[in-house]
């Protein structure tokens, strides 16, 4: 069958089947099983109500449950068992044996020197963005030109950097740009930026640097606007630069979004996979443990590595998972 | 409130500068692409794409047609005339030639030796004579025009010159076995069910985190807030196992679940923080009329939080459509029919990774969509945007 009638098809089941689950089941338990009248009317709508939120969230529970929940779990026992032995348990042998691949330590440098420097480099720049357009009267186009990126997609994203990195042998024009600037200052040959071992992991980050930009940008200018005309009235009287009023008065007072925005791209950068496989698969010492993990699950076939790597990026994530949940859970009350 | 201090600030040229450096520093990347997508192979191979916009400057070698064929006697010399550009079957006719000749040569140690109109004299009576345009006239006696063309050395200009050509075949050639066409279609087929199924579930779901009260809400919404950031990579074997084991296997019904649960946490958390914000007299008064929860949710909520269902779309729609790791471990199978656009450029950037005029072809094709959706689109995607993270 044709994948785009299929899809249809799809669409029409799926939305029809949703509609209809939450039409019908809401009407059986209304008219069917505690309908709303006779003697025990009243007892029967509110068994009903009690009864109707889960109605609501069955579906997404669902999905929820067996999509993402029920992995982390399965994930957890995978990396403690061995698939070439049938499954049997072999305790931390999975671990052990990635803690001593050297490619795994390489994973996780680089994974820390993307933890140090994209959330950092994309938030200053962001905000660097947002205070700057925020000021001048063509801003919003400006801030639709930097968020751009948020629209490209990684692989895509990848190609135009591969472009820009991009080196001809030194007899011929260059057509990346990086070198034919790095020619133009003086530089003796042109150089294949993504082969140099530590910097590359740079020339890879500059892609997502360039991608996460515009989402700090759009997140700290609507905080920047936020901030209570007093305050910077106050400090102008009191005769305070520009730079002061940006530093000592607007910064303090959205550091709360600050911290949310690092939290953001913090996440992003744990889970970066398509950059690094589609630029260099992680060759040249660029390997990051999202790509290690598909490396070992996928190539290798070893499912207990994989697991145990996958585990570690959950690791990684927890510390903000439990305290987005504080967060929630404070403001909930 | 800039003015309140009394001087116009005389930084505000340096900020409107400092904007346009950081605004063309962002776009520069995909300007490169855009203008690299309409180059042809030979222009993209000869000079970068910022020499596009203006005329390229290139120096080929050319050959004067086969003198054993080609000449003829005139006044008891030899001569050969033409084209230099018709020989070598770049053009058809000489009118049709589109660079023009500043300097040439007939060694390739001296390529620049002569401008264009001067006659060379390459000794003992051979002459030749090259004109802007190609058309050469060589003359000489029987033998030195016998054996192969003379070789001509041009530095030409040639105007900017834009194709289309490059999207044609990407795009449109049947016979194309690398082109996007097939991979376009796919990609379509998965983001459209992966992007409305979501929202329905999670609506429902969000109307009764948001407005129903039972037993244990508060540990549901905590839930949702966590598994909004599991990383999807834990999901990856887990589920293909179990898709495997009842029956899916790879294909178009596992990816559009696996996308289907993977945003359900972003689409219940974004719809749950519009929905709460809603007026309750309106919810209350429709209750004290006697509405159910269920025409209360399909009458009122549903259109009411519209601009929340719209910035979850949008999510939704750019994450599916730029996906790559979801469609490699659920969709793409041995035989590549279900191949995705990403999956597509990345093995171009594997086989074809010199070829810049497919790959940025086909990079633009798959960014042309979202940067649609986008630039319509970008309120409602702002919009989630703060909605989703400054709460």
């Amino acid at each position: 069958m044709n994948p785009a009638l299929q899809g249809l098809i799809t669409i029409i089941i799926g939305v029809g089947g949703c509609v209809g689950y939450f039409y019908f089941s809401n009407q059986i338990l209304d008219k069917v099983l505690f309908p709303a009248r006779g003697e025990n009317a009243g007892r029967n709508i509110n068994r009903a109500n009690a009864i109707r939120p889960w109605l609501f969230m069955g579906p997404a529970i669902l999905a929820l449950g067996l999509y993402l929940a029920y992995p982390v779990v399965e994930t957890l026992r995978l990396s403690l068992t061995d698939r070439s032995l049938g499954g049997a348990f072999v305790g931390g042998d999975n671990y052990a044996q990635m803690f001593a691949d050297e490619k795994f330590w390489e994973a996780v440098r680089n994974n820390f020197l993307w933890l140090l420097i994209v959330p950092a480099a994309s938030t200053a720049f962001g905000l660097l963005a947002a205070q700057l357009t925020d000021r001048i009267s063509w801003g919003n186009i400006a801030k639709s030109l930097i968020f751009m990126p948020m629209a490209i997609s990684f692989v895509g994203a990848a190609v135009i950097f591969k472009l820009i990195y991009d080196a001809r042998p030194e007899d011929v024009q260059q057509i990346g740009i990086l070198n034919a600037v790095y020619l133009q200052l003086g530089g003796d040959s042109p150089i294949t930026w993504l082969t140099v071992p530590f910097w590359n992991n740079l020339f890879l980050m500059v892609v997502l640097i360039w991608i996460q930009t515009g989402f700090a940008m759009v997140i700290l200018s609507a905080a920047l606007r936020g901030i209570p005309e007093e305050t910077v009235e106050a400090a102008i009287v009191d005769g305070a630069n520009p730079f002061q009023i940006f530093f000592k008065i607007k910064l303090p007072q959205i550091s709360g979004t600050i911290v949310v925005v690092w939290t953001t791209i913090t996440i992003v950068v744990l889970k970066v996979f398509d950059i690094v496989f589609a630029m260099t698969n992680g060759q040249w010492e660029t390997q990051v443990l999202a790509n290690y993990m598909y490396d070992k699950m996928f190539r290798a076939n070893d499912w207990g590595v994989g697991s145990a790597s996958a585990m570690i990026i959950m690791l990684m994530v927890t510390p903000i998972l439990v305290w987005n949940v504080y967060n929630a859970r404070k403001e909930m009350r | 409130m800039d003015n309140i201090a009394g001087k116009k600030s005389g930084l505000t040229w340096a900020v409107h500068i400092s904007v346009a450096a950081l605004v063309l520093l962002w776009i520069f990347p995909t300007l490169g692409l855009l203008i690299s997508s309409f180059r042809t192979t030979d222009q993209i191979r000869t000079s970068g794409w910022w020499a596009a916009l203006f005329p390229a400057v290139q120096n080929e070698t050319l050959r004067a047609a086969d003198p054993d064929e080609a000449r003829f006697e005139r006044d008891g010399i030899f001569v050969v005339e033409g084209n230099l550009y018709v020989v070598d079957g770049s053009v058809e006719s000489a009118a049709d030639v589109p660079a023009e000749i500043s300097v040439w040569g007939t060694s390739s140690r001296e390529i620049d030796a002569y401008v264009a109109g001067e006659t060379a004299d390459m000794g003992d009576g051979e002459t030749m004579t090259v004109q802007s345009n190609g058309d050469y006239i060589w003359t000489g006696d029987e033998d030195q025009l016998s054996g192969r063309g003379q070789r001509v050395f041009v530095t030409a200009e040639s105007p900017p010159e834009f194709t289309l050509g490059n999207y044609q075949s990407v795009l449109f050639d049947p016979g194309n076995r690398e082109g996007m066409s097939r991979a376009f279609l796919n990609t379509l087929t998965v983001t459209i069910p992966a992007t409305i199924i979501p929202i329905l579930i999670a609506a429902f779901a969000a109307y009764a985190l948001a407005w129903m009260d039972f037993p244990g809400r508060a540990l549901l919404v905590a839930a949702v807030v966590a598994l909004l950031v599991v990383p999807l990579q834990l999901a990856l074997i887990p589920l293909l196992s179990l898709h495997n084991d009842i029956g899916i296997g790879k294909g178009y019904l596992g990816v559009w679940l696996a996308h289907t649960g993977f945003g359900l946490p972003l689409a219940i958390y974004l719809l749950r923080n519009y929905m709460v914000g809603l007026p309750r007299d309106i919810i209350e008064s429709a209750k004290v009329d006697g509405a159910t929860d269920f025409q209360i949710f399909t009458k009122i909520i549903l259109p009411l939080s519209f601009p929340a269902l719209a910035s979850f779309a949008i999510f939704q729609f750019l994450w599916t459509w730029n996906d790559l790791l979801v469609a490699m471990v659920f969709l793409i199978d041995s035989s590549g029919e279900t191949t995705v656009m990403t999956r597509q450029i990345v093995e171009l950037l594997g086989t074809r990774g010199g070829d810049w005029e497919i790959l940025a072809t086909s990079a633009f094709v798959s960014i042309a969509v979202p940067l649609v959706v986008f630039f319509t689109m970008q309120r409602y995607l702002v919009r989630g945007l703060l909605a989703g993270s400054v709460k």
